[in-house]
């Protein structure tokens, strides 16, 4: 099958899986989840009697933002806590000592964010405790916490005249126990299936085919509990691998079909979120114009990254490499590439991991040409809101849907309304703050770094590359991605501190306004539509709000590309 | 606020312009620039950049100042344009203002110890009179404050407030008794009580409104000035973080040097909204004085921009859909009776009859028939006139009795003379009814001929503007006195929405109250004071100025010309102020995408020369690139400048038409006119050997 079709099929069979599981969540959220998902309710209920918490309690959106607070803080200390105290914790069989404080910091954070960055090699630096205690709990965790907000603010959306936006626990709990354990549980199945590996042993001593040169009598290679971390990892949108070259590793993705599966976990629970999206405020024609703007968003960068990728660069071509495809040649730039996957595979997925908030990598994105390297970062510098993180993605693009609105609705001469909801003051404070704040960290932290002296030595390549490593950690960091461009020594005290600020202010000051906008949004009264209202399901608008995103993104950023990967390109 | 013709118009907008030059520079004051953070940017970045060249001066870098200062010049000159814009749109209201003021004067009032017109009176300035005092005004006088006239009555020239020359009679009770304070009575007297405390009457008011200075932002302008500066905060990071990243970048190339500060600063005024933001309060006022050139007085900002979210127009069916009377259109005579004697005898019972409806019959009767009418003086005709009791009017000439009026009352008169009605009569009554109109039987002597038809006629053109609020998205719904069956008719045949029967001013009250509860915006006119609980409760209330002080103080618009379409032409400048923010807004964004065209690869023309790329405008140096990208900034705030006052274009068309069309004008505009501006300019600069 040639590159392109391979794209276009793995993207159908997301979207065809998307539509019934975005009516699942439909159920869920209210309390009565589908037959054959009932089996989990007595773990739901005893969840609630441990905690004694009555899930019908309706929260306002202070109370609401309070317990997402709290938990997650309870969260970041819990994991660094463990990551100290892993010498003290069971389960560490290769005996690895406490990680180091801004490193533990940094992990927390990044876990706890859904952002999972990660700064160190895993297999080497965390225990089996730590990796599936604490790290894969927060998987579960942080990806449950994204949705619960979504859901709040789709509440906020569809309800008239409330003060409450839902229960935080419950919501949280449900998206846990209802949509991240089953799919995960089904997806570690069939990954284990494809052979990645599941098991609690720390290594294996394999003999070697061709010993010459090496020591000793074999090759260790680290395992673990695997395939169940890698399952949420990409459903979560949380994407921090079990060993560092992630899903590169042939124990983390072994065949082209572990490729397929884990490629359309990524981009799966961001799609069906707006279809739930469009049926919850009982239109689904809104959620479907979102997904497609979410689409249009990923294919121009999914394009010209393949094609950068297939053209090499011009001094490959100067080397004399063969650079044409064709039969059991990939040709193009394999540099960084897994032969398994070729370079169809592993554009789409730099591209889906990017637009998603997921960070997972099956190739090294700094071994890419500089625009198949603009491609990745180019999608985390929209903001994540073309899929996005699970929830986070759905609720950015619903502020630069307000935002989109707002310059639409002066424009026709009325006061903007999204779904009927009238589109105030407030409502455009907060909006700002959400478009504001993650592309201030990402500017900030990486001129800092630049004029860091500590920074700039953890740089390995000269030139405008290495500003686009140190520029693709800060905007990946601040929104919450993970997602590394290698190369770069992200393990200093300065990186690992900088970074972990980044991530948290990329997660909170983004929900916390979220949710004050779905309070705000679920007090108001519906404005019925006529024929004066602005429809938002039409190609117009969606055409009108993918340029708003692009335009925003490159207003803030081209300054930065310039410097970065397109003079790279332009100096090839 | 009359407006002058030709060569005077002219002397007054070039007076206008000096005195907008003027304030233009007496605005440069930090105080007054920081109310606006995106100009105030540009303020300090013409401060800053000032001081760079002086700097390079002084260092005998006569290259660098000249460029520096070159930016130095047109940064000062985009504070001045924003600047200008906002005086000129202010000075237009402050020449209203200042005619306006002079109508007062220094006005003494007759101050009445009681209310009665032979109390003592006493003399006292007109700013020294108290709320619920009372005061005689003369012929000749000038009424010293707003107030209600509770003895006499007079005519009274208005002209200072409205600009219509006619005098108006005011009068003790009903629905003209309310007085406004710098109009003149012309004759007889009044006795008024006053009803407004100084400072707050409508001369003030008005007074404070067209000069601005009571302009308060509205919702819709405080949300687009938050986001402008959210955009000017990006903006503001994205290049500043250029400084450290362009260190990094000759650090890394081994080449060129670091972006010199001001051609950072040229960048960050290219970028950050000037054109929107050195408009936005230009738009704001102008948008008041085109109600103001509208003749309609609003006393908030608010509600101009509410009348554009409207979503319901309550109009009453009189003198707003109806010619306000009916009309007699033609005559219905009952078997046996030819239709010239049925007019002939309706014109002979409507000669003395004055009303609007007497004038039509004997009007149709003349064009229908040729029927003139006769001279009675003298013929010894008895005019019989309409009261309440018979309800008929008619004449009795030559020995019959001739009358006109409703069915049962002509039924009742005939029986009277001995005679019966013809079965065809009730058929023909009812018929009529049912179309709409009013049946008027006529009848001579004991004898009934047949029935006149009254009609409401509909004003010509009506059926089209509510087609075209339809098409907007309003619903227009028609308010009425009449029964539903006449009701019915007429909103059939004017085209609008919905209709309200037998309206009472409670269920008009909740009429408006359910429409609100179903979350749309209401606007109404009324000029009664029973109209008043319901204009209080409409979002958008326009009272006539010919109507009582109650309707006034519960609208918050008043009509000078008391015109109850004219709710139709304040939506529209509503809508228009909202487009013109909207539009420029746009266009002032794609601008940027041109602007980074032309100054990053000029800024690292040294660093990094392959972005030479970059440059698609192919303009001649980096100094010439990034001096023609500001002064293309400065010059298009002035070229906006008319938009900004006179309002972006607006048609009547449905939303994603319109959308459609503004994003074509100012989106797609906006992004390709800076490319061929910044070139034009760029040509120029090198033409004139300036670079």
């Amino acid at each position: 099958m040639s590159g392109s079709l391979q794209m276009i099929a793995t993207l159908l069979l997301t979207t065809m899986l998307a539509w019934p599981l975005g009516r699942v969540m439909i159920g869920v959220y209210e309390g009565s989840p589908p037959a054959w998902l009932r089996w989990l309710r007595p773990l739901e209920h005893a969840l609630y009697r441990l905690a004694r918490i009555d899930p019908a309690q309706e929260m306002t959106w202070r109370q609401y933002a309070s317990a997402f607070l709290g938990s997650s803080t309870v969260g970041i200390l819990l994991l660094y806590a463990f990551q100290r105290c892993q010498t003290l914790l069971p389960w560490n069989p290769a005996e690895l000592s406490a990680v180091s404080p801004w490193l533990a910091f940094n992990a927390a954070v990044s876990f706890v964010s859904n952002t999972n960055w990660q700064s160190y090699g895993g297999e080497y630096t965390m225990s089996h405790w730590v990796q599936a205690v604490g790290l894969g709990v927060q998987n579960f965790l942080s990806a449950g916490a994204g949705l619960a907000i979504l859901v709040a603010l789709t509440r906020g959306f569809a309800r008239t005249r409330s003060q409450s936006i839902g229960n935080f626990w419950s919501d949280w709990t449900r998206s846990v126990i209802y949509l991240l354990l089953p799919l995960s549980l089904f997806l570690s199945v069939a990954l284990v299936s494809q052979g990645v590996v599941q098991t609690f042993e720390a290594r294996v001593t394999a003999t070697m085919v061709d010993p010459a040169g090496a020591e000793g009598e074999g090759q260790i290679l680290a395992v673990g509990p695997v395939a169940s971390q890698v399952a949420i990892k990409q459903l979560g949108t949380n994407g921090g691998g079990y060993f560092n070259t992630n899903s590169a590793h042939p124990f983390e993705n072994p065949t082209p079909l572990s490729n397929l599966f884990e490629l359309i976990s990524i981009l799966l629970l961001p799609l069906a979120t707006c279809f739930y999206f469009g049926q919850v405020v009982r239109d689904r024609r809104q959620g479907v114009a979102i997904a497609i703007a979410m689409f249009l968003l990923l294919l121009p960068p999914l394009w010209w990254g393949y094609q950068a990728e297939q053209a090499g660069t011009p001094g490959m071509a100067a080397a004399g490499a063969d650079l044409s495809a064709r039969a059991g040649s990939s040709g193009g730039n394999m540099e960084g590439k897994e032969t398994r996957f070729g370079i169809a595979q592993s554009v789409l997925w730099s591209v889906a991991t990017t637009a998603a908030s997921n960070g997972s990598v099956n190739s090294m994105h700094d071994s890419y040409t500089p625009l198949g390297g603009l491609a990745p970062l180019w999608m985390m510098q929209l903001g994540e809101v073309s899929f996005g993180g699970v929830g986070s993605g759905l609720y950015g693009m619903l502020v630069f849907v307000i935002v989109t609105v707002f310059a639409a609705g002066l424009m026709v001469g009325r006061t903007p309304e999204y779904l009927g909801k009238k589109i105030d003051p407030f409502e455009m404070k907060m909006a700002s703050i959400v478009l504001l704040i993650p592309s201030l960290a990402a500017l900030v932290g990486t001129a800092i770094a630049c004029a860091n002296q500590a920074a700039r030595a953890s740089i390995p390549n000269p030139g405008p590359h290495g500003f686009s490593e140190l520029l693709y950690a800060f905007t990946s960091a601040a929104n919450n991605n993970g997602s590394a461009f290698a190369g770069l020594n992200a393990n200093t005290d300065f990186l690992n501190g900088a970074l972990g600020v980044c991530m948290l202010v990329g997660r909170f000051w983004v929900a916390v306004p979220i949710l004050a906008l779905a309070g705000a949004l679920a007090r108001k009264p519906v404005v019925p539509a006529g024929s004066g209202t602005l429809p938002t399901h039409v190609p117009l608008f969606v055409l009108f709000l993918c340029a708003v995103v692009v335009i925003v993104g490159a207003l803030t950023y081209l300054p930065a590309l310039a410097l970065g990967p397109i003079v790279e390109h332009l100096a090839l | 606020m009359t407006r002058g013709a030709g060569t005077t118009r002219r002397d007054t907008d070039l007076m206008l312009i000096r005195q907008a030059v003027r304030d233009s520079l007496r605005k440069c004051d930090p105080r007054v620039q920081v109310r606006n953070p995106v100009m105030f940017i540009v303020w300090l970045g013409a401060l800053m950049t000032a001081a760079y060249a002086l700097e390079a001066l002084l260092a005998g870098q006569g290259d660098g100042a000249g460029f520096f200062g070159a930016l130095t010049a047109w940064l000062a000159f985009t504070v001045l344009f924003a600047n200008f814009a906002e005086a000129l749109a202010e000075g237009r209201g402050r020449a209203q203002a200042a005619s306006l003021r002079s109508t007062r004067g220094a006005v003494s009032a007759k101050l009445l110890g009681t209310a009665d017109r032979s109390a003592p009176r006493k003399l006292v300035p007109a700013t020294e009179l108290k709320r619920g005092e009372c005061v005689l005004v003369e012929a000749g006088d000038v009424i010293p404050s707003d107030g209600e006239v509770i003895e006499g009555i007079a005519s009274v020239d208005e002209s200072a407030i409205t600009g219509e020359s006619a005098p108006v009679i005011r009068e003790s009770g009903g629905d003209r008794s309310s007085v406004t304070g710098g109009t003149r009575v012309l004759s007889d007297w009044l006795v008024v009580r006053i009803s407004a405390e100084q400072g707050e009457t409508f001369l003030d008011r008005m007074i404070a409104m067209v000069e601005g200075a009571k302009r308060q932002k509205t919702p819709n302008e405080i949300a687009l000035t938050l986001f402008l500066a959210a955009l000017t905060l990006i903006f503001l990071f994205a290049v500043a973080t250029l400084h450290p990243f362009a260190r990094f970048a000759v650090v890394a190339s081994g080449q060129g040097s670091p972006v010199p500060v001001p051609v950072l600063i040229a960048l960050l005024v290219c970028l950050i909204p000037t054109t929107i933001g050195g408009l936005l309060s230009a738009i704001g006022i102008a948008g008041m004085d085109r109600l103001i050139q509208a003749n309609v007085i609003a006393t908030s900002g608010r509600a101009v921009e509410a009348a554009g979210d409207v979503d319901v127009l309550l109009l009453d069916k009189t003198g707003t859909i109806t010619l306000g009377n009916r009309q007699a259109s033609a005559f219905l005579p009952v078997e046996g009776v030819r239709e010239e004697d049925l007019a002939e005898a309706a014109q002979l019972a409507s000669l003395s009859d004055e009303t609007p409806e007497g004038r039509s019959i004997a009007v149709l009767a003349k064009e229908r028939f040729n029927l003139r009418e006769r001279d009675m003086a003298g013929k010894n005709a008895r005019f019989v006139p309409f009261t309440a009791q018979t309800r008929m009017s008619g004449v009795d000439f030559e020995g019959r009795v001739i009358r006109k009026g409703a069915f049962d009352a002509v039924e009742r008169h005939v029986a009277a003379m001995g005679g019966t009605v013809v079965g065809g009569t009730r058929a023909i009554v009812e018929s009529v009814a049912k179309q709409g109109a009013t049946p008027l039987v006529v009848a001579v002597d004991s004898r009934v001929l047949g029935v006149i038809v009254l009609k409401d006629v509909v004003k010509g053109g009506i059926r089209e503007r509510f087609a075209e609020l339809r098409r907007m998205g309003i619903r227009t719904v028609m308010i009425t006195g009449d029964n539903p069956l006449t009701a019915a008719a007429i909103a059939a045949e004017a085209g609008v929405d919905d209709f309200l029967a037998e309206a009472t001013p409670e269920a008009k009250l909740k009429l408006i109250r359910e429409q609100q509860e179903g979350g749309r915006l209401v606007a109404m006119t009324g000029d009664g004071t029973n109209d008043a609980p319901a204009l209080a409760q409409a979002d958008v209330a326009v009272a006539m100025n010919s109507g009582t002080q109650a309707a006034k103080e519960a609208g918050n618009m008043v009509d000078l010309d008391s015109n109850p379409t004219k709710l139709i032409e304040i939506v529209k400048i509503g809508k228009q102020l909202l487009v013109t923010r909207g539009a420029l807004t746009t266009f002032s964004l794609s601008n940027d995408v041109a602007k980074y065209f032309a100054i990053l690869p000029a800024a690292f023309a040294a660093t990094y020369p392959a972005l030479r790329q970059f440059d698609l405008m192919r303009l001649h140096s980096p100094e010439s690139a990034i001096l023609s990208a500001v002064i293309f900034n400065a010059v298009v705030i002035v070229a906006l400048i008319p938009i900004a006052l006179r309002g972006a274009a607006w048609r009547p068309l449905s939303a994603e038409q319109l959308l459609r069309r503004n994003l074509l004008v100012y989106g797609l505009g906006g992004l390709v006119a800076p490319f061929i501006g910044i070139k034009l300019i760029d040509l120029a600069l090198v033409a004139l050997h300036l670079t």
